[in-house]
C-alpha cells in the first residue's frame, strides 16, 4: 500500500527541486551581477575586488569591504558617452525594426489567416521552420549575400542597377536587415494566431454596412487584432534591444548595440564591474516592456476563458 | 471555400521569398567549387570532405552534441517537474517567485544569462568547461520545456488524473501510467526545442566555457569572424538538413500521435 506520508514528500520535492535549481542558476547569479557591478575594476583574479569571504574575513574586515563598494561603474554609464549612446541606439534600432518588422509581418500573418484551411498547418509549420535552423547560420548567410562581392551587389550590378558595388555589409542596414530576417516569425505568429480567431461576419457587416473593403480593415480588423501586435512587438523589441550576434558579424565599427558594448566590456577589457553595471542597467531599461507585454498576455488569457 | 486575393498571393510568396532564398543560397553555394561567394565554378563536394577532415570542426560537433543531449535531458526532466508544479500543485508558498523565476529567462537578454551564470561559476570557484556550459543550458532551456509542457497540462481532462487516484493509484504512479502518456507528445517536442536551443546557442556558451570545450557556434563564429570559407557553408548545410529532418519527423509524429488521441477521446466519449 502507498505511504500517505511519502506521496505527500514526492510532491513536495516535484515543486522544490526545479525551484532550488532555478534559485542557485538564476536568482543568486542575478545577485552576483548587482554585487560585482559595484565593485572596483583590478588586475586580478578575479578581475574586481573586493572578493568578500565571510569565513576568512570575519566581522570587522567584512564591513571594511563593504565601505569600499563603489557607484563609479554606474557613473560612467551616465558620463562616458559610449554608454549612453549604445543605449540609445539600441533602443532606436530595436524600436525601428520592430517597426519595420510591423509592416512585412503583418500581410503575410493575414495571408496566412486568409489561406484555405487546410493549408494553414502547413504555412505556420513554414514560417516555424527557418527559426529551428541555427540563429547563427541565419545571420551568416547574410554575409555571403550582402558583402562587397556579395551575390546582391553580383545581381545589382549585372541588371545594370549600379555601376559599382555598394557596401551594404557592415553597415547599420544590414543590422536591420538581420534583425527583420531573424526575428520574422516572433512577429508572424502572434499576428496570425489573433488575426485567424477572427470573426468573418465582423468584416462582412461592415462592408454590408457601407465600408469599403479598406476601410473595413483599418476600422475592424485592425482594431481587433492590437493584442497580437502588441504581443509580436514586444517578442520582436526586446531580444532585439540585448542583441549581440547581429551587430557584430553584420554591423561596422560604427554600429554600436549594448549587447556588443557588454561583450567588448568583457571580453575585449576584461572590466567586469563595467559589464555587470551595463548589465543590469540594461535589465531596467528592458523591465518595462516585459512588463507591459506580460500584462498583455495575462489580459489574452483571461479573455481566452 | 475561400479563394486568396491576389494581394495575399504576393505577400505569402514575398514573404516565404525572404524567409527561404538566403537559406537556399547558403546550401547551393555549399556546392561550389570555388572559394568565392558569389562566383559559381561548378559543383563540387569538397567543402564537405574538408568538414570530415578538420579534427577540429569534428571535435566541436562532438562536443556540442554531448552537451545538447545532456542538457536537454536534464532540462526535460526539471522542465516538466516545474509546469507540473505550476499547473497542478495550486497556489504554493513562494509561487509568485517560482513563475517569475521560470517564465524571465524566456525573454532575458542571453549577454545577460551568460554573463551572470559566469559570476556564479567563478565565485564557487568552479573549474570552467564542458560542465558549466551544460549547467549554464540546462538553466535557460528548462525554463522553455516548462512553458510547452505547461501548456499541454493545462489543456487536458483532469478527471481521468482524479479517476485514478479515486481507483487507488498513488500520485506517483497516477503521473506515470496516467499523465506522462497523455502529456508525452509535449514532453518530447520540449526536448527537442530544449535540444536545438542548446546546440543554437553562441552567447551563453562563450561566457561559460573554459578550456577545451569549444562548441560548433563557437567554432563557427570564430571562423566567421575571420572571413567566409566554403568549409562553413558545408557544414552549415549540413546542420540544416539534420534540423530539416527531425522537425519534418516530429511533425508527422504529432500529427499521428494526435489523431491517434482524438480517435481514443471519441471511442470514450461514445462508450456506454
Amino acid at each position: 500500500m502507498a505511504n500517505p506520508f511519502q506521496a505527500q514528500n514526492r510532491r513536495w520535492m516535484v515543486t522544490a527541486i526545479p525551484y532550488l535549481w532555478m534559485v542557485v542558476f538564476f536568482l543568486v547569479p542575478f545577485f552576483i551581477v548587482l554585487k560585482i557591478s559595484f565593485s572596483n575594476s583590478e588586475i586580478a583574479q578575479p578581475p574586481y575586488s573586493p572578493v568578500f569571504d565571510f569565513l576568512i574575513d570575519g566581522w570587522d574586515e567584512t564591513l571594511d569591504k563593504l565601505a569600499s563598494l563603489t557607484t563609479d561603474n554606474y557613473l560612467r554609464l551616465i558620463q562616458d558617452s559610449i554608454y549612453s549612446s549604445s543605449y540609445l541606439s539600441s533602443l532606436w534600432i530595436a524600436g525601428s525594426s520592430t517597426a519595420m518588422m510591423l509592416f512585412i509581418a503583418y500581410p503575410i500573418a493575414y495571408g496566412m489567416a486568409r489561406a484555405p484551411k487546410s493549408w494553414r498547418p502547413t504555412l505556420v509549420m513554414m514560417v516555424i521552420l527557418p527559426f529551428w535552423t541555427s540563429f547563427l547560420i541565419r545571420v551568416y548567410a547574410w554575409i555571403a549575400i550582402l558583402s562587397e562581392e556579395g551575390l546582391l551587389n553580383s545581381a545589382l550590378t549585372w541588371l545594370g542597377v549600379i555601376d559599382e558595388p555598394i557596401q551594404i555589409l557592415s553597415t547599420n542596414t544590414a543590422v536591420y536587415i538581420g534583425i527583420l530576417y531573424s526575428y520574422l516569425p516572433f512577429m508572424v505568429l502572434p499576428l496570425y494566431s489573433n488575426l485567424e480567431k477572427m470573426d468573418d461576419s465582423l468584416i462582412e457587416a461592415a462592408k454590408d454596412l457601407g465600408c469599403t473593403q479598406i476601410g473595413a480593415f483599418w476600422r475592424v480588423t485592425f482594431p481587433l487584432s492590437l493584442p497580437g501586435v502588441i504581443a509580436g512587438c514586444f517578442l520582436v523589441f526586446i531580444p532585439a534591444v540585448g542583441e549581440f550576434v547581429i551587430p557584430d558579424l553584420l554591423g561596422g565599427s560604427d554600429t554600436i548595440m549594448i549587447g556588443k558594448t557588454m561583450w567588448e566590456e568583457f571580453f575585449n577589457n576584461r572590466d567586469w564591474p563595467a559589464a555587470s553595471g551595463v548589465a543590469i542597467a540594461l535589465l531596467i531599461i528592458l523591465m518595462i516592456p516585459i512588463m507591459i507585454f506580460q500584462t498583455n498576455e495575462a489580459r489574452q488569457q483571461e479573455a481566452g476563458r | 471555400m475561400k479563394r486568396l486575393s491576389l494581394f495575399n498571393v504576393v505577400s505569402l510568396t514575398l514573404g516565404f521569398t525572404f524567409l527561404y532564398l538566403p537559406i537556399v543560397l547558403l546550401v547551393i553555394y555549399s556546392f561550389n567549387a570555388g572559394r568565392s561567394v558569389a562566383v559559381w565554378g561548378g559543383w563540387s563536394t569538397k567543402w564537405y570532405g574538408s568538414v570530415f577532415e578538420s579534427q577540429q570542426l569534428l571535435d566541436a560537433a562532438w562536443i556540442t552534441l554531448e552537451v545538447g543531449v545532456l542538457s536537454a535531458s536534464v532540462a526535460t526532466i526539471l522542465g516538466t517537474m516545474a509546469a507540473i508544479a505550476l499547473a497542478r500543485h495550486g497556489r504554493f508558498h513562494g509561487r509568485t517567485l517560482f513563475s517569475a523565476m521560470v517564465y524571465a529567462p524566456l525573454v532575458m537578454p542571453e549577454v545577460i544569462t551568460g554573463l551572470s551564470l559566469l559570476l556564479l561559476f567563478v565565485a564557487l570557484n568552479m573549474d570552467r568547461g564542458f560542465w558549466t556550459i551544460v549547467l549554464s543550458h540546462i538553466t535557460f532551456t528548462m525554463c522553455f520545456v516548462a512553458v510547452v509542457v505547461q501548456s499541454r497540462l493545462s489543456s487536458f481532462d483532469r478527471s481521468i488524473e482524479e479517476a485514478a487516484l479515486d481507483l487507488g493509484c498513488t500520485p506517483f504512479m497516477t503521473f506515470f501510467r496516467i499523465t506522462l502518456p497523455i502529456i508525452l507528445p509535449a514532453v518530447i517536442s520540449a526536448w527537442m526545442l530544449a535540444f536545438t536551443l542548446s546546440l543554437d546557442d553562441l552567447v551563453i556558451a562563450s561566457f561559460t566555457t573554459g578550456p577545451g570545450a569549444t562548441t560548433l557556434p563557437m567554432k563557427i563564429y570564430s571562423d566567421v569572424r575571420l572571413g567566409v570559407k566554403p568549409e562553413i557553408n558545408a557544414i552549415c548545410s549540413l546542420m540544416v538538413a539534420v534540423v530539416t529532418i527531425a522537425v519534418v519527423i516530429a511533425s508527422v509524429l504529432t500529427k499521428h500521435q494526435e489523431v491517434e488521441r482524438e480517435r481514443a477521446e471519441r471511442l470514450a466519449a461514445n462508450a456506454p
